[in-house]
């Protein structure tokens, strides 16, 4: 086991290097440059100083140059300073992080506890009136614009019901709240987000266990438990689940990337300082060093995704395992 | 099969209800009592509340001579001073200087400072932050974008504590209203590195307000300073928040969740005249500080003779674009200065919109329909052209259209393209790659616009990017950034006005109105030609309206 995880890891190093490379070129070369941004179009501000400003952020040298001098600073752990605030990246990427995590885990939690039992259910009456029903449910979830949907709820419970605050994460007297007060006051401002960004999340996820529980039941094991007698209820929720669940962890793993990566939608409608949120604005000013930050961190996270699902997949099924060796 | 599509209906019809609900609801909420300004006026403002701002971008970094957004430069503006403001009627007036004189015809400045304003932090404003601020805008390894007016200083000496005396090596009347740049504070930035100390999102200034917090992407807090020397504001703290989404943005105005922002038009005009907005908020409108245009590329044989712009200009309905793009909520453009400006021709008028003159104008310079198929031609060439403006701006985009369809009137064909923001700039303003463009200025109040127009400033990423040549506006400029006397200058910019209109070196199109929102418990506020912010520390809220007490 420990030789498998050891030999993934080698293989990561490379695909890394190779995501790195091509994403930092692709990015300088669209066009546009981070200081012309900076500077707006204001006639105040003059070519020379723009000029100046090149030379202070090394945008004047060549775009190889500049990759190495960004390896030689990522070998040191050091992901560099933004060029919009001068703020370290790492700092800037961390104070964003918590929040687009918290909002994506429990959307996540929402999706599994309630796609799950969706999918297992429309797959056990397959062709019922209850399964045609969720599957036009789940598929107007998954036709929905996020933004539209995250509107109008916002105008129902914030505007015409005035049960649920309409945007931010946080009241604007909240640091004078007792704890019971700021806890109520978060999962009112989260309440409308999480689910919005669950609601898209059900359709994929619930089809994907569909499919997943319709093929294990079709198996020769299921008709065995069934034809020795064993409960309904049993073959569906302890032979067939365990087995149609392998998959949906593979969907974890895929998963990851969007913890970090975010909703650039619903963080901006529901104004919320996410991750991405702060990735779309750097793209927008080209500010290299922080797009590629989070860049960075989202292939890492997502190879650790992957290896961790593969791992998890080796656990519980030897064959993986086994045929590396 | 009848059963689903039913089902179907009835959810989306659920959601169309949902949708219309809010127009109705809001009639509702109405009768609950709130500030009216019916109401008997309170003599004496009094302390306290909270003032909710809404912007669509965060600030980047609260060191003002780096402040280049303009987030930035909002908070800035409340934490720092500068030597020198704009007053009510765009007059400048003393801030951190109580006077100035201007010796030697314009080569000398001297400030007067006051001697009772103290940093946030206790310490006295001396000349010295004067200097120091000074010396790191000229400093080439500090980023800032502003160094240009403070290269044509020559030297600046500190005679006394509060007396500070400029030499500029030539005469250069811009530079007084340069001198508002915020004073940053020497005893705390002396050793830093502006781009990188912790006062870039921990400011101390002079300001009427000082600063409290800072999260990232969510909110700026600054509260009132009661050493203000002008002072202490009545509003005790003035809440910046983020939200980057504008349809937010007006749901939170219909919850009060935010105090004041800048409307759409169409909020304007249409969204805000419900019974809930005129009980709740107070709308104001005046002439915005800058103005759009469709600029041509003077380079290209097209545009190069003046009958053929005078055409395009008689053929375009400017009176329609205001009543279509901006309902009605500007006004039309007559040159380089915005109408309320000194500096603006009066007599300047707007081209009139005549199709049957722009069509013998075009046929004077040679483009007729030879081949009948509806486009002008001229030696063979039909008389196409692209138009560009960039991505997100949908004033922009609406105003090419129309554009388009009265241009398609006369025989012309344009094609409308639009293009992202960075792009736009780099690869076609820069280059020189386009045929026409519809751009906007945001102009100083100064009306200096020798960066713009003069025509040494057609290099590759400066503002004459049209390629605008004339030698008398050139002299003029030059003549108006040298001159102090106020009525001497008006006459210099009057004919400036006068001979860049008459050029049409672009279609001057409209200068939009600001139509700021605020709400209704604010008083003391007295719109100007400067707007309605100039007063901001006279605000206040009667006790019994306050609405965020506790602090």
């Amino acid at each position: 086991m420990v030789n498998y995880i050891v030999r993934r890891l080698m293989g990561m190093v490379p695909v890394l290097i190779g995501i790195t490379l091509i994403t930092f070129f692709v990015i300088h070369l669209s066009p546009g440059k981070p200081t012309r941004l900076q500077a707006e179009m204001s006639p105040k501000i003059s070519l020379e100083a723009r000029e100046k400003l090149d030379r202070l952020y090394g945008l004047d040298k060549p775009v190889h140059v500049q990759y190495w001098e960004w390896v030689k600073r990522l070998s040191a752990m050091d992901l560099g300073k933004s060029f919009v605030d001068e703020r370290p990246v790492s700092e800037k990427i961390g104070e964003r992080i918590p929040i687009t995590i918290a909002i994506n885990v429990l959307s996540l939690i929402m999706i599994f506890l309630v796609a799950v039992p969706i999918g297992i259910t429309s797959a056990v009456r397959e062709g019922s009136e209850y399964d045609r029903i969720s599957t036009v449910f789940v598929f107007i979830g998954f036709a929905m614009p996020t933004f539209w949907l995250a509107l109008l709820l916002m105008s129902l419970f914030g505007v015409n019901l005035g049960w649920l605050p309409v945007s931010g994460i946080k009241s604007i007297d909240f640091e004078d709240y007792n704890l019971v007060e700021k806890i109520f006051d978060l999962i009112r401002h989260l309440a409308l987000p999480v689910f919005v960004s669950a609601f898209a999340g059900l359709a994929g996820i619930s089809r994907y266990m569909r499919a997943s529980m319709l093929e294990i039941l079709n198996k020769d094991f299921v008709r065995t438990a069934r034809a020795k007698g064993l409960p309904e209820k049993q073959v569906i929720y302890k032979h067939a689940l365990r087995n149609a669940l392998l998959p949906i962890v593979t969907i974890i793993g895929l998963s990851v990337p969007g913890l970090i990566g975010g909703s650039v939608i619903f963080e901006s409608i529901y104004a919320i300082p996410g991750m991405g949120k702060l990735f779309y604005d750097s793209v927008m000013a080209r500010d290299y060093p922080v797009i590629m930050g989070v860049l960075f961190i989202g292939a890492v996270l997502t190879l650790i995704g992957n290896l961790i699902a593969d791992v998890m997949y080796a656990y519980a099924d030897p064959r993986i395992r086994m045929s590396g060796r | 099969m009848f059963k689903k599509i039913s089902r179907l209906t009835g959810i989306f019809f659920l959601i169309l209800l949902w949708g219309h609900a809010p127009a109705g609801h809001t009639s509702q909420e109405v009768c609950s009592p709130a500030g009216d300004a019916s109401q008997p006026l309170v003599a004496q403002p009094q302390y306290g509340d909270a003032i909710v701002t809404a912007s669509i971008g965060d600030a980047s970094t609260l060191i003002p001579i780096l402040a280049s957004d303009s987030s930035s430069a909002e908070i800035c503006g409340l934490v720092y001073n500068g030597l020198v403001r704009y007053d009510k009627d765009l007059n400048l007036e003393g801030e951190l200087a109580e006077s100035w004189e201007i010796k030697e015809g314009g080569l000398v400045i001297i400030f007067h400072l006051r001697k009772n304003v103290k940093w946030h932090d206790g310490k006295p404003f001396t000349a010295r932050d004067v200097e120091f601020t000074y010396l790191k805008l000229i400093d080439p390894d500090v980023k800032t974008p502003y160094s240009g007016d403070f290269e044509r200083v020559k030297s600046l000496e500190v005679i006394d504590d509060y007396t500070v005396k400029v030499d500029y090596k030539e005469p250069f009347s811009p530079g007084l209203s340069s001198w508002g740049m915020g004073i940053m504070p020497k005893h705390l930035l002396e050793n830093e590195d502006l781009g990188n100390t912790r006062y870039s999102r921990n400011p101390i200034g002079t300001g009427p307000y000082r600063f409290k917090e800072w999260k990232t992407g969510e909110k700026i807090v600054l509260v009132s300073n009661p050493d203000y020397y002008e002072g202490r504001p009545f509003i005790n703290r003035y809440i910046y928040r983020i939200i980057p989404d504008q349809a937010t943005t007006f749901l939170e105005l219909q919850t009060q969740g935010v105090d004041q922002v800048g409307l759409i038009p169409l909020q304007y005009s249409r969204q805000t005249d419900t019974p809930f907005f005129k009980k709740y908020y107070r709308k104001y409108k005046y002439p915005s500080f800058g103005y759009s245009y469709m600029g041509f590329n003077l380079k290209d044989p097209k545009f190069s003779d003046g009958r053929v712009r005078l055409a395009l200009d008689h053929a375009i309905n400017k009176e329609e674009i205001i009543s279509g793009v901006l309902l009605g909520l500007g006004r039309v453009s007559t040159g380089p200065f915005t109408p309320e400006s000194w500096a603006c021709n009066k007599d300047v008028r707007p081209v009139p919109y005549d199709p049957i003159k722009a069509r013998a104008l075009l046929k004077e310079a040679g483009w007729e329909d030879h081949d009948g198929n509806g486009i002008l031609d001229k030696d063979g060439q039909e008389f196409r052209f692209t138009i560009m403006t960039n991505q997100g701006n949908d004033t922009r985009k609406t105003t090419a259209e129309i554009i388009q369809r009265r241009l398609r009137d006369i025989g012309v064909a344009a094609e409308v393209r639009i293009i992202e923001w960075a792009t736009f700039l780099s690869e076609f303003i820069d280059k020189g790659k386009f045929e026409a463009v519809i751009m906007g200025w945001n102009l100083s109040r100064d009306p200096d616009c020798y960066d713009i127009w003069h025509s040494s400033k057609t290099r590759p990423g400066e503002f004459n990017f049209i390629g605008y040549k004339n030698e008398e506006v050139d002299k003029l400029l030059l003549e108006g950034r040298r001159e102090y006397d106020r009525d001497i200058r008006r006459q210099i910019y009057n004919r400036i006005n006068r001979l860049i209109f008459d050029d049409h070196p672009c279609i001057f199109l409209y200068v939009p109105d600001a139509l700021p929102i605020v709400h209704a418990r604010f008083r003391g506020i007295e719109p100007a030609p400067a707007g309605i912010g100039y007063n901001f520390i006279k605000w206040y809220v009667p006790t019994g309206e306050q609405r965020y007490t506790r602090w």
